[in-house]
């Protein structure tokens, strides 16, 4: 075995372990660490493929940005005590068996895919650099991108109308 | 650095794809606590993520990885606006027990 099949084994255990982790542990906060390292390896992976841009996005969209608003939304609520009522037992059964039968269904599906994709030759062309991604970004995907920022507008604004508090009205 | 779909094989990252994704629909199945349903959706995203980088290995083609970019975009608003609807379903029922939400079944 080399040594990037071993890296790639340990971090995709890492990232099964604690995503199974997160769903798992009653406490929200620990939920959300556990979320936080399954995001780290994820980044590892990408970094595993030499996709810069992707790992740093990922690392500060998701491990700063959107785990930021998860651990404040869980102290804000006040929810980091153990307390949850389970689901009833059949409701779980069923999850743990719809959980079992996709795997297996999925698994089975894509299990000789290696036939038929073959290798994987190069062409030892510049793909994902940065300064690749930035061209193509800004010249064929500008209307999206542009898009894209229209949208988390519309997404702050929405935000700050939702969480306002409303005033009663006063007769 | 550029024989590494050669070392790894593609086949193996779909089989980590497809178990995170499963681990995803198992957690929004699983739990009754909105925000960890919220988490689940997360890492399904990041399942289909992780897959579009492998492709776009593969395939030596930037495109997917400029739609990884998109999709990053659109979950940090996904999420921004589905908490700021939790912290508001927590001020109005005083819990986020999905089980509670009851309120448009007919």
């Amino acid at each position: 075995m080399s040594a990037i099949l071993i890296t790639f084994y340990i971090l995709a255990a890492i990232t099964l372990a604690t995503a199974f982790l997160t769903i798992y542990s009653k406490n929200p906060i620990h939920s959300a660490i556990y979320l936080v390292l399954c995001f780290f390896s994820i980044a590892g992976h990408y970094l595993l493929f030499n996709a810069q841009f992707l790992a740093i996005v990922h690392i500060i969209v998701y491990s700063g940005a959107i785990m930021v608003l998860f651990l404040f939304t869980i102290m804000l609520m006040n929810l980091n005590k153990e307390d949850e009522v389970h689901k009833p037992r059949i409701t779980r059964l069923g999850a743990i068996v719809v959980f079992i039968l996709t795997s297996i269904v999925l698994v089975t599906i894509f299990i000789n895919s290696k036939t038929i994709m073959g290798d994987y030759d190069t062409t030892g062309d510049d793909f994902q650099s940065i300064r690749k991604l930035g061209t193509i970004l800004l010249n064929e995907y500008m209307v999206p991108f542009e898009f894209a920022s229209i949208l988390l507008l519309v997404a702050m604004i929405g935000v700050v109308l939702l969480s306002k508090k409303e005033k009663l009205e006063k007769k | 650095m550029n024989n590494i779909l050669n070392e790894i094989g593609i086949e193996n990252y779909i089989f980590l794809s497809v178990l995170l994704f499963c681990i995803g629909v198992f957690g929004v199945l699983y739990r009754r606590n909105a925000i960890i349903v919220f988490m689940s959706i997360e890492i399904m995203l990041n399942a289909v993520n992780l897959l579009f980088v492998a492709f776009s290995t593969y395939h030596q083609d930037a495109e997917g990885q400029v739609f990884v970019f998109f999709s990053m975009a659109v979950a940090a608003a996904e999420v921004a606006v589905g908490l700021a609807i939790l912290v508001s379903v927590y001020r109005n029922l005083g819990s986020i027990d999905i089980d509670n939400l009851k309120n448009l079944k007919g």
